[in-house]
Parts: structure tokens; sequence; C-alpha cells
């Protein structure tokens, strides 16, 4: 088998390449961000308009209440889920290979959770009274409804949402530290502020180790419960299509599946962004390509356990919903999602795909367009064939709802540009402590690794 | 309501409104019939509960879109073959009417309504004398009540449409109704601003509403009579007598086994068990006869 990373990395090298991409990235990055700036503007200024004149501009209506902004906003959340949980789950189970990936995931999980919570804010009629959902004292003891899913949902994603935060912040503080040693400036005194007093001394790193590791096992759990929240938006409604009980498992796999595909697409970027090729290699790349392959063929099932209880389930509005999704006016997007989202990731099991850095591109970005197809999928048709026949109705995405959709991807993608340059995408001490398992004990370069990586000892071996 | 007194009385908890029901002693229980047999379909109560209830006309475009307010609508359906601009004519007409069968639909009043757990902020509840109350000041415009009502008689400010009014079409306005703004779910209330002052006036002679003393806009309207609205909890309401002639039992109208019923009475959607307040009596067929 061969190694996941070079073994003969330098300590030195490891911060120098890390911490140089915080200082002097491709101008490849400052096109992106100026483009993603440009798109994020054009999206307020649809915005604003659809905020002056109503929903109406968004070209809703009966009985389409939700649109395209809803299935960003499912999408989202879907992204967000495959950072937390591939960081925390491969974190439990002792992978190695997660430890060069895991910072980026993480901050994809964050900044798409940024994302997806502007769309239930932007979609209400009444914006400037969204924190009426929030359970705050006021003098008129008023209540939200604990009873409705949207509110479950709005628990779940803060919880989320601070959760992941803390945990991607609490991973970095390290790596902070080390920045803060070579910092000057004004950056000395944002990353001292940051970093927390680390010092890198043994008992700061056993509370660390116990921190991380509960954290971890947190999350696991919670990330796996958010979706379902999510889906329960669907499930506890009472509309053919979407009260489904099989609704929670599909909506997280259907989450891991975009969220892995989100995962290859940013790996690839950083790779060339921030020159990483030593360190996000492709055997890891191939190991990403396979937990993606594995997670759409749980999707793929899901999706055949969805149709079966229709089918098997008998009941006339669910087998109508369904076959106005196979036959009706949606049908080539319906079908394009169900025979691309099922066959593309079989293209996965060659190795020549596995490896070739514009395939993989290409094919996680059309993983992810089909993602958010499915989840447009989920709404439009059930919408349109409800149960009363007086109100069927047809709606196709709007010019607004489609600004502010590629505003979304271009608000996402600024943040997690910002991130990267801000703080640091790979974590330096998890790759050290990786080389330093790897080592041959034999090895003569190392004559005596420490213990554990310490931040000010790494940092002074990459003093010239 | 404490945990066990829940459980001893879980069916009545469930199943609430019956006629005459011991179980819930209120003194109101709003409910409407509409004779279909009756109904011609003229649609003067759609214009009545306009004039009554502030809704905007929204134009031809608007409507062709489906952005039209009309909380009380007269729905159309054909038989098959019977669409207008088919060519095919039906194979042996089986009802000597052909062409469009109707009805008027109007927001249900369930009991167990599905858009009321749904809400976010409360916005909708239900009120003690059972009606799905509205409020318009708590609504957010999350639209997800829109989203779960089987009737589809929700209908969404997705515009400010009242700005369309021009001098002095305001002036015929009903002060008794509030205006809605963009971003505010609204329905029919079965007139709940007459309901009140009904209340109200009954209140100050320490008594309840009478029957027949209080009409929707609708019922007034119809120039064939063929609503009949009024109290449930009432045994003698001319609703409740209406009900009772229909044989109408809540909750358990489809029987396996049982043979079809010759009673006229139904609600929409009854095997959803939203138990609705409005009872349908079905058109009599002339094959039926």
């Amino acid at each position: 088998m061969e190694a996941e990373i070079r073994k003969d990395i330098a300590w030195a090298k490891i911060n120098a390449d890390v911490l140089r991409s915080m200082e002097t990235p491709r101008r490849t990055y400052w096109l992106m961000v100026g483009g993603c700036a440009l798109l994020v503007a054009l999206a307020f200024f649809a915005y604003t308009y659809q905020y002056r004149l109503g929903l109406g501009v968004a070209g809703l209506n009966r009985p389409h209440m939700w649109g395209p902004y809803i299935a960003n906003f499912i999408f989202w959340v879907g992204v967000s889920h495959a950072g937390t949980l591939l960081s925390a789950a491969l974190l439990i189970t002792r992978t190695e290979w997660r430890r060069p990936v895991y910072r980026s995931a993480e901050a994809m999980t964050s900044c798409a959770l940024m994302t997806a919570g502007l769309f239930p804010i932007l979609h209400l009629g009444r914006v400037w009274d969204f924190y009426w959902t929030f359970p705050y004292p006021n003098q008129r003891e008023l209540w939200p409804n604990f009873r409705s899913p949207l509110l479950w949902d709005l628990t779940a994603i803060f919880t989320y949402l601070n959760c992941s935060l803390l945990f991607l912040y609490y991973g970095m503080v390290p790596d902070l530290a080390i920045y803060r040693d070579k910092a000057i400036g004004w950056r000395k005194k944002l990353y001292r502020a940051l970093s927390l007093g680390w010092t890198g001394s043994d008992q700061q790193w056993r509370n660390f180790r116990i921190g991380y590791l509960t954290l971890a096992c947190f999350l696991l759990p919670l990330a796996i419960s958010v979706h379902s929240v999510v889906s329960a938006d669907f499930a506890m409604a009472n509309l053919p299509g979407w009260h489904v009980t099989s609704f929670p498992p599909y909506f997280v796999a259907g989450a891991l599946y975009s969220g892995c595909a989100g995962i290859i697409t940013l790996f690839i970027l950083l790779r060339h962004l921030f020159r990483f090729e030593d360190y996000l290699t492709l055997p890891i790349l191939d190991k990403l390509c396979w937990i993606t392959f594995a997670i759409a063929m749980v999707w793929s099932y899901l999706n055949l356990i969805e149709f079966a209880t229709a089918f098997y389930g008998g009941d006339r509005f669910d087998l109508e919903v369904l076959h106005e999704k196979a036959t009706g006016p949606y049908a080539p997007y319906w079908w394009f999602m169900i025979v691309g989202g099922i066959g593309l990731p079989f293209l996965l099991l060659a190795r020549r795909v596995r490896r070739n850095l514009a395939a993989l591109m290409i094919l996680s970005l059309v993983m992810n367009v089909i993602m958010w197809i499915e989840r447009w999928m989920i709404l439009a048709p059930t919408l349109k064939h409800n149960f009363m026949p007086y109100g069927w109705g047809i709606k196709w995405p709007s010019a607004l709802e489609l600004i502010i959709t590629f505003g979304a991807l271009a608000w996402f993608t600024l943040l997690f540009l910002v991130f990267v340059k801000i703080f640091p995408s790979l974590s330096m001490y998890e790759i050290k402590e990786m080389l330093h398992e790897h080592r041959d004990v034999s090895d003569r370069a190392v004559r005596e690794p420490p213990p554990r990586p310490i931040a000010g000892a790494a940092h002074a071996a990459a003093a010239p | 309501m404490p945990l066990e007194e829940m459980i001893i009385h879980w069916k009545e908890y469930r199943k609430s409104g019956q006629v005459g029901d011991e179980a819930r002693s209120y003194d109101y229980r709003w409910g409407m019939s509409i004779d279909l047999d009756i109904c011609t379909g003229c649609g003067a109560c759609v214009t009545a509960c306009y004039a009554e209830n502030n809704l905007p006309v929204v134009g031809k475009e608007r409507f062709e879109r489906g952005l039209a307010m009309h909380w009380m609508r007269i729905e159309h359906y054909w038989g098959e073959g019977e669409e207008p601009g088919t060519k095919r004519a039906p194979p042996a007409p089986r009802f000597p009417e052909q062409g469009a069968q109707h009805i008027p639909m109007l927001c249900q009043q369930c009991q167990h309504a599905p858009c009321e757990p749904v809400c976010p902020v409360s916005a909708a509840y239900h009120t003690p004398d059972g009606l799905n109350g509205q409020v318009y000041n708590r609504c957010i415009g999350s639209r997800y009540c829109s989203n779960n009502c089987p009737y589809k008689v929700r209908y969404f400010n997705f515009y400010s449409l009242h700005e369309d009014l021009q001098s002095p079409l305001e002036q015929q306005l009903n002060p008794d109704v509030s205006v809605r703004d963009k971003g505010v779910m609204e329905k029919c209330t079965f007139c709940v601003q007459r309901l009140q002052r009904a209340k109200n006036t009954a209140k100050n002679e320490a008594r309840l509403v009478r029957d027949g003393e209080v009409k929707t806009a609708c019922q007034q309207a119809c120039p064939t009579q063929a609503i009949v609205f009024g109290n449930l909890a009432d045994q003698d309401s001319a609703v409740a007598r209406s009900w009772r002639q229909a044989k109408m039992k809540h909750g358990h109208v489809e029987h396996h086994g049982v043979p079809p019923k010759p009673e006229r009475g139904y609600r929409v959607f009854e095997q959803m068990n939203t138990e609705p307040s409005v009872t349908y009596l079905e058109r009599v067929r002339d094959d039926t006869i």
C-alpha cells in the first residue's frame, strides 16, 4: 500500500508551506475572491428588490409556497454535513489520512452552515420579524410554537453551527500558536489573542486531546440528528411524497453524498491554490473517492426504499406523486437526478478517474448539481401535485431565485476563501504527528523525535 | 391538562366536536353546511367575501399565475372527456346534466387542523369556539401552513396588493377587517368580525348568540340559500339539524364492509382525519333517484 504522504518532509517545511498559504496565494485566489464578491453583491441587490416588493417577484405562487430557496437551504445544510462527520468519525476511528484533510472539511462545514442559515430567513414573508422564532423572553409572554418542525430546525442548525465552529477553532489553537510565533505587527496581536496562550506544554496537550475527543464524540450524533431534523420539515407534513418515514436517513445520506463531493472539490481547489501537492496527495483523494462511492450507494438504496414504500403502501396520493415525478413536466430533471446520482459514482471505481484531478473536479461538481436537483425534486412535484386538484400548478425557478442561488454559491466560496487565507487550512501539528508515526524508528534523519510535536519546538526548527 | 386526565379522556381528547358532545362544554362551535344540490355556482358568495373581507383584486395576469386571493372560491371539475375544448364526445352520457360540476371551497376550519402545529410562531391557532384563528400581526410568512393545508385554502400576500387600490376605492374597505400587507398569510375566518360582534351583543344581554342571529357574508349573499351557518354546539340550530339530517357522523365516514351510505353528507378528505367544520351535501343525480 502506498503511503498517503511522503515520509521525508521536514517539519520546518510543513510550517513554511502552510504559513506561506496565509500570505501569498496564487493569483487565481484573488480572481476567485473578486468574482465571488461581485456575485454576492449582485445577489444582494436582487434580494433588496424582493424585500421591497414582496416575495411575488421571486415567482412564488400557490401552491408553490416553497421553492428553490428551501432547496438551497437543504442543499447547504447537506454540504455542511460531511465536514464534521468525516473529521469526527475518522478521529474516533483513528484514521491516519484524515489529518491533512479535516481542517478544510470542517471549514467547509461552518461556511456551508452560514450559507444555509440565510435561506430560511430570506424566504420569510416578513423578514424583519424573523427573531420571533427564537424563544426569547418578552413582555407579551409569547413563545414560539414548540410543535413546529421549523422551530426544531432552527434549534438544530444553531446548535450545529455553534458546535462545529467550536470544534474547528478548538482544533486550530496549536496551529494558531505557530503562526503567532512567526507573525509580526497587528497579526501578532491578533493571533496572540486567538491562540489563547498556548505554549505547548505537556499539560496543555493532554487537556487538548481530551477536549478534542469529547467534542468529536458529541458532534457525531449531533451531525446525524441535524439533517434528520431538517427532513422533519417534510416528513412531519402530511403531503404525499413528503410524509415518508425513510426521510431522515435519506436526507442524511444525501447530505453526506453532496458533502463528500464538496470535500473533493475543495481538496482539488486548495491543492491548486496553495500548492499543497505534498500534503493533499492523490492517495488521500483516492480514499475520499471511496467514501463518496459508499455513501452514494447508501443514498441510491434509500431512493429505492422510498419508491418501494410509495408502491407497496398503496396510498393513491403517494402513487400519483411518484407517477408525477416520473412522467410529469419535471420528469427530465427527476430522471437526470436518479440516473446520474446512482450511475455517476460508479465512475469512481475506475482508478484512472480517481487519479485524474480534472475528471474528479468535474465529477464532484456535477454530483453536487445533481444533489441540488434532488432537493428541488423533493419540493416541486409534491407541491405541484397536492391533494386538491384545483390547487395544482407548475412553477420553474425564476431569474431572481437563480441569481440568489448562485449568489449563495459565491457567498459560500467567498467565506471559504477568506477562511483559508486567515487561518491555516492544513493542520500543521497533525501532519507532523502523521509523519512521526510513519517515520521508521531506525531512520537516522530523526535522532530524537520529541514525544509530542510541541508548537514552540516545531517552530524553532523552522527558524532559518 | 394533567397527564392522567389526558390518558383517561384520550378518546375525547382525540375526537373532539361531536354534535352535542358532552366532553366539550364550550358555548360555541361554529360550523357550516353547503348543499351542493341547491348551489348553482353563481359566485355570489365569492363576491360577497371579497367585499366583506377586504380581499384584493389581483387582475388577470396575476390570477393566471395563481395569486388570486379568493378566500371563497368555486372549484370547477369536469368528468372524463368533458373538459372544455375536448373534441371527443363522452361515450354514453351517464349524467343528464353535462359539463362542469362545482363546489364552493373555503377554509374548512378543521378541528384537527394540519396548518396549526406547523406554524413556528403560533400565528395559526385554534380558538375556543372551534375556528382556525390566523393572527396577521404574529405571522412571519414561513408559509408552512399553506403547504400543509390539504384544501389549499390559505392565501399568501406575495405583494402589497392594497397599494393597487386607487382613490377613492379605499373608501369601500370594511373598517371591521384589517388590510393585510405583504408577507402575511390569510384565509377565510368564517367572518370572525361578525361572530365577535354578535358574541359581544349577546354577552351584554347575558345570553348566547341565537341561531340565525349571525350570518357569514357568503351565506347572506347566497341566492338559493345553499349555505347554512351556525353553532354546532346548539342542538337546535339550523346547521346542527342539517348535519344530523345528513347523518354526518364525524370521523366515521368510510367503514370497511359497510354498504355505501344513503345519506348525502360528506366532508372533504375525511380520510385525513382533519375533522372539518364544513359539511357538503352531495348533489342528487337524476340517475340515483
